[in-house]
Parts: C-alpha cells; sequence; structure tokens
C-alpha cells in the first residue's frame, strides 16, 4: 500500500478500534444519558471509519472492501493509534481518553478538510461538527470529574497520568506522515501539537488538574506494532465474519 | 469522447414535479413525520443517458442507521411508482440540520420536538451555543438540558422547567 493508502488506513483503523471500545460500554455505562452518550460518539466514529476503510481500499485498487479490511486483517496489520486499544476502565479511564482522542481529532479534522484528497476532506468536513459534539461532552466530564469529589478527582487524575504518555504518538512524525505531508494530503501530526495542547490546558484548568509532563514512553500503534489489548478487541470483533466469511446484516 | 452530451441532465419540470411528489411521500424512518425532503437529504436528482434517474442523498450524521433505510426507501419509492433508479452518496458539503425544510421544522415542533435554535453555518466553531428556543408543547424559554444525546444521533434530551415534560431537541449540526 502507498502512503497515501497507510494514512488513510491509520484514521480508519483508530476511528474503528475506538468505536468497537465504546460500543463495550453499551448495556454497562453508569447512567442511562451516558449509555446513549458513549454509544452514539461509537456510532459516529465508525461511520467514519466505514467511509475511510473503503477510501482505502480503492487507493489500494485489489479490491478489498470495507469488511474485508476490518475483518480480516491481522493484529500487525491494524493501524490504529496505541491510546484508542486502551481498555475502558472505569468510567473516567473511558472519558480521559476520549478527551484526549476528540481533541486530537477536532484539531486534524480542522487540517484535513483543505486536503487535496477530496474524499478525505469530504469526510473530515463531515466529521468536523460530530468531533466538536464529541470533544464538549467528554471534556465536559472530564470538568465534572476533575472538579468533582475527592474521590472522582483522584481517580481521574490516574486516568489521566495513565492514559498521557500515549499521546506523544499522536503527534511523531514518520516517514508516512512526512510523504503525505509533501504532497498535501495532511498536516504534519507535529504541526497539531501546540493547538491540541492549549485546548487540552483549557479543560485541565476547569478540571482543576495539573497536566502531567512529556513522556519517555514511544508507542508504534500506528506502524502495527501494538499493546498486548489489541489482540483480544480484534479477536472478538473479527469472530462472527471469520466464522461466517461474507456475513451481513 | 463526447462525455459532455452524455452527463445527466434534469428531469423536464412535469417530471421533476412527480418525482418531488414521490419523495414527498417517503418518510424519516426515524422521525417519521419528517419525509426525505423536509430533512433536506436529497441532493439531486438527474437522468442519465440511459434513462436511470440518479439521486443523490447525503447522510445526516456519518453513523447513523437511518441512512441505509433512507437510501432503500427512495429507491423502492421510485421503483415501485416505475423510475429505474440508483443512489449515490454525497458527502460535500456535510448535510446540516440548517437543510431542514421550514416546513420540517414545523412538522417537528407539531409533533413534540424542538427544531436546532440556530442556523450552523459552517461547522467549525467548537464552543457555538446549542439549546432549543422554547418547549415544544407550552412554548416556555426555561428549560433543562436532561442528556446530550438522545435516541438517535441528532437529537438531545431535554426537560421544560415550566411545564415538567421532557422532550427531544433536534441539535444544530
Amino acid at each position: 500500500m502507498t502512503p497515501h493508502g497507510r494514512f488513510v488506513l491509520r484514521l480508519a483503523d483508530t476511528n474503528l478500534v475506538l468505536a468497537q471500545r465504546l460500543g463495550e460500554w453499551v448495556g454497562h455505562a453508569p447512567a442511562l444519558e451516558e449509555d446513549l452518550g458513549l454509544a452514539n460518539v461509537s456510532l459516529d466514529l465508525l461511520g467514519q471509519a466505514r467511509l475511510l476503510l473503503t477510501h482505502a481500499g480503492s487507493l489500494e485498487g485489489r479490491g478489498r472492501d470495507e469488511d474485508e479490511l476490518a475483518y480480516l486483517r491481522e493484529e500487525s496489520e491494524y493501524l490504529n493509534l496505541t491510546l484508542v486499544e486502551q481498555p475502558n476502565g472505569d468510567f473516567g479511564d473511558t472519558i480521559v481518553r476520549q478527551c484526549l482522542f476528540d481533541a486530537w481529532q477536532f484539531g486534524l479534522y480542522e487540517a484535513l478538510v483543505q486536503s487535496k484528497d477530496a474524499t478525505l476532506a469530504a469526510v473530515a468536513g463531515k466529521g468536523l461538527g460530530e468531533s466538536a459534539y464529541h470533544l464538549r461532552y467528554s471534556s465536559g466530564w472530564l470538568i465534572r470529574l476533575g472538579d468533582g469529589t475527592p474521590e472522582s478527582r483522584a481517580r481521574v487524575g490516574r486516568s489521566l497520568a495513565e492514559l498521557w504518555p500515549y499521546t506523544g504518538e499522536l503527534f511523531a512524525d514518520d516517514d508516512v506522515d512526512r510523504e503525505v505531508a509533501a504532497a498535501g494530503i495532511a498536516p504534519l501530526p507535529s504541526g497539531l501539537e501546540k493547538v491540541w495542547l492549549a485546548r487540552m490546558d483549557e479543560t485541565l484548568k476547569r478540571a482543576t488538574l495539573p497536566r502531567p509532563g512529556p513522556s519517555k514512553f514511544s508507542w508504534y500503534g500506528k506502524q502495527g506494532r501494538h499493546s498486548e489489548h489489541l489482540g483480544y478487541l480484534l479477536a472478538e470483533m473479527q469472530s462472527l465474519y471469520r466464522a461466517h466469511p461474507g456475513a451481513t446484516w | 469522447m463526447g462525455a459532455k452530451a452524455e452527463a445527466p441532465t434534469a428531469p423536464p419540470p412535469e417530471i421533476l414535479a412527480r418525482l418531488n411528489g414521490i419523495l414527498a411521500q417517503v418518510a424519516d424512518p426515524e422521525i417519521p413525520v419528517l419525509s426525505v425532503l423536509d430533512l433536506g437529504v436529497i441532493r439531486h436528482l438527474l437522468l442519465r443517458p440511459d434513462g436511470c434517474l440518479e439521486v443523490g442523498i447525503s447522510p445526516t450524521y456519518s453513523g447513523c442507521p437511518a441512512n441505509a433505510v433512507i437510501k432503500a426507501d427512495v429507491l423502492r419509492a421510485l421503483q415501485h411508482a416505475g423510475f429505474a433508479a440508483i443512489a449515490v452518496d454525497v458527502l460535500a458539503p456535510p448535510w446540516s440540520s440548517d437543510w431542514l425544510s421550514p416546513e420540517g421544522r414545523r412538522k417537528l415542533e407539531a409533533y413534540g420536538i424542538a427544531p436546532p435554535a440556530h442556523a450552523v453555518g459552517a461547522p467549525q466553531r467548537l464552543w457555538r451555543a446549542d439549546a432549543p428556543a422554547s418547549c415544544p408543547r407550552c412554548g416556555s424559554k426555561q428549560t433543562t438540558r436532561q442528556s446530550e444525546f438522545g435516541s438517535t444521533p441528532c437529537k438531545a434530551l431535554y426537560r421544560c422547567d415550566a411545564c415538567l415534560e421532557p422532550f427531544d431537541y433536534f441539535k444544530c449540526i
């Protein structure tokens, strides 16, 4: 696959894996409203993932459709960011993961609407309003939990400390990123960090939570090297299709 | 290669009027009081040189399950009326709640769903205000948000502080 195709696949996989994670909350969230909220965010991300997977398949030109790409690739062929495959944990863990992600995705879509890839620009344009809504939801909860009870503040602070190290990968440029940036297809990841940090700082300040320091850890999910959690997620997500190839709803 | 001559063309007025009559009867599967025309998702109607009708349809929310149903219902209604039709997805510019027809807004309110309160214009504004103008039942402007998400991606849940009735709000996007 070309760098262009790989880049689109990274975005598709990141959305798909996070949608699957959020789907795990259905029927388990602490309140009906949050059950609906997390499921709706999941649905938006899944819809965007389907468009992106189809686009990646057509860029590849080997006839793979969205289902083949979603259900028949191995763990090492998945190119999602490591952050989104992290387990749901408690509601606070999920909200922190979501807020870190939403602030990144909103900034990315803001830039991608200018992409020379018309399909990518259209998906970003469509996703921008959805992403804004997700960010309002996740930031709202992060502020409430951080500026909440001593218990909620302590727990969400721990979530933040645990998940922050995965954010380095969001802004780490590699060869694929440099190629698509040079072609005017996407912004360089490193160029999105400043605006992201400003958005996170604003939310963290209102949540009365200190921003964790930079981490020395590096993650390479977008190059196919994952944490131990992705394999289990894929096994569950892919089992039906692999048992019944070609199955559709 | 004469591509210009083979480009799809707008249907003649009498056909267009008939098509609009058919589409006005195709209901949104989740908010059946709205037709697909009220919802603003039909983007173009074009006749291809082979006589096939091309319907451009925009998804509302990227992942809304109603998108597939809307597409199937539109094609079924057109085929039932004798039109050979295909649907194409139109992603850009993205569908916006601004495209609800004035008639659609009236129908929503009469149905008990508060219509979008603001024009969105560009969706890039992150912290824009988004709350219903008034309770669709008693008209009070004092309302409280119960949940940012509702039974479908396009709605949020509110409660009226005056008559205490809960109601759906069609979000601005």
